[in-house]
């Protein structure tokens, strides 16, 4: 078996790259919810002085690298690789990102999951002894993401109870071969899994089997329960997608009730700000990662965190041609040292 | 014996989500858009009266009253009030001529960014299109029945 591989489809880095840097950019709905404090930059204007909302969203993963590597006086040479992806066709806020900044580039599509996709890859890629400093880094906006999947945004239409609300935002991770933690550890990469849900606007149903599956593969592979971990969170089951997951693991052995939370509950506070299920997108779980949850990892209030995004695999074209939505979902695990 | 246990996985899924996922509130909903969709139809009503105060025949007053309620609509979604009654209102401001009005002018907004040919031109009618169609298509059925009819009784 390869010298990393562990169980079925997890790998323990043998080098543990560390998280030298995060940046985070969110929309003014965001800047109001409970997190409001630990984003790096509040947009006042969701339009960020472009013309559009495609230019604002590339510009947001842009500036979100761009405020990460200045943070530590990085300059773009100094990196190796940059991985990122978004929601839009092609990807084109983080190829169009990728053409201002210069770093060598891997475009990803992981939907919502994409955050720790390019974080494995990034980590694997400084762990192998390939690349000395990696970005990872990815972006939504509600805005984009609105004309692109569902209706204009003046047009007067109903969302339903399990629907919900892309995050405007972007973060950016800076990894680095040598660095004082926290240190990416464990990574459990997903498998596309479909339990036939068609509801476009019930995403957290359809990807918590993928949650589910990753999450159960990752501790049967380590041999961790809950208990080794301070916290579990899945970026962006939502609510009820949350407690489908919760309810799928627990059925097969794992209780994690109580470690487990997700970003689109953490973003919004669901009760006022008419989020419904709760937030989503690829720039959901990247500022509430790399904003709240990093600085908690930092400051010593957690130690030892599981971060599972999780991507709904449809496009408007799949869904008008009957099809149902497959979810996927990375884990990475993230330590604040090394010695434990 | 594979596909057969591979849908009863879904189906017993399936079932699973439909008890965890709330409904919408149909009776909250059914009333607020009762009440919007009325409110509409009391504008409209006015402004029938009003016109027909002037002087116009009855025959051609439903010109008049579409002619303003399309305007209303498309101002309302120009200001970006009238997504926010939809909202609440649900059909209730969707199946008036309003709604209709919305259903053309929100893409024409949104997609200007797209220059006037393949944005404007091409995307205008992304929401209204199907009921054009439709509408269009059903009202000829129905006409022609409606002559065939008339030749048969007569």
């Amino acid at each position: 078996m390869a010298e990393k591989k562990m169980g079925l489809h997890t790998i323990k880095l043998k080098n543990p790259p560390s998280i030298l840097s995060t940046a985070t950019i969110v929309g003014p709905k965001e800047g109001e919810g409970p997190l409001k404090d630990y984003f790096d930059i509040v947009l006042e204007d969701d339009l960020f002085g472009e013309k559009s909302w495609e230019k604002a969203e590339s510009k947001m993963l842009r500036e979100a690298v761009r405020l990460a590597m200045n943070k530590i006086n990085l300059s773009p040479d100094q990196v190796d690789y940059f991985f990122a992806g978004d929601l839009l066709n092609q990807i084109i806020s983080s190829s169009f990102a990728a053409r201002e900044l210069g770093i060598p580039f891997f475009g990803l599509y992981g939907a919502c999951s994409t955050l720790t996709e390019a974080m494995s890859l990034a980590a694997m890629m400084v762990d192998g002894g390939f690349a000395d400093i990696t970005i990872a880094a990815t972006s939504s906006h509600f805005s984009s993401a609105e004309r692109q999947f569902r209706f204009p945004l003046e047009h007067g239409n109903q969302r339903p109870p399990t629907s919900q609300w892309t995050v405007t935002g972007a973060g950016a991770v800076v990894l680095g071969r040598e660095g004082k933690g926290p240190y990416v550890t464990y990574i459990t990469t997903g498998r596309v899994v479909d339990f036939g849900i068609k509801d476009a606007n019930n995403m957290g149903a359809a990807m918590a089997p993928a949650a589910a599956d990753t999450i159960l593969r990752h501790l049967k592979d380590t041999g961790f329960t809950a208990a080794d971990y301070d916290l579990i969170m899945t970026g962006d089951l939502a609510k009820i997608g949350r407690e489908i997951a919760a309810d799928i693991i627990k059925q097969n052995g794992y209780d994690i009730t109580t470690k487990f939370t997700d970003a689109g509950i953490e973003i919004f506070d669901l009760t006022t700000q008419d989020v419904h299920s709760g937030g989503s997108g690829c720039g959901c779980s990247a500022s509430v990662f790399g904003g709240y949850i990093y600085k908690q990892l930092i400051n010593g209030n957690l130690n030892r965190i599981m971060i599972i995004s999780t991507g709904a695999l449809l496009s408007p074209t799949s869904t008008q041609q009957g099809e149902s939505i497959p979810g996927i979902a990375h884990a990475i695990t993230i330590e604040r040292s090394l010695e434990k | 014996m594979e596909k057969r246990k591979e849908n009863e996985i879904k189906n017993i899924y399936q079932q699973m989500v439909q008890k965890k996922v709330p409904q919408s509130s149909l009776i909250k909903d059914a009333i607020f858009a009762f009440v919007v969709g009325g409110l509409i139809c009391d504008v409209g009503q006015f402004f029938m009266n009003l016109f027909l105060s002037f002087g116009i025949s009855k025959d051609d007053v439903g010109y008049y009253v579409a002619t303003v309620m399309v305007f209303l609509g498309a101002f309302l979604t120009g200001l970006g009030v009238y997504d926010n009654i939809g909202k609440y209102a649900g059909a209730g401001s969707i199946v008036p001529i309003t709604g209709f009005a919305n259903s053309i002018v929100s893409p024409a907004m949104e997609y200007k960014r797209e220059g006037y040919i393949f944005g404007v031109g091409s995307k205008m009618f992304v929401i209204a299109g199907p009921i054009l169609v439709y509408g269009i298509s059903s009202s000829i059925i129905v006409g022609i029945i409606y002559y065939l009819v008339k030749v048969l009784a007569r």
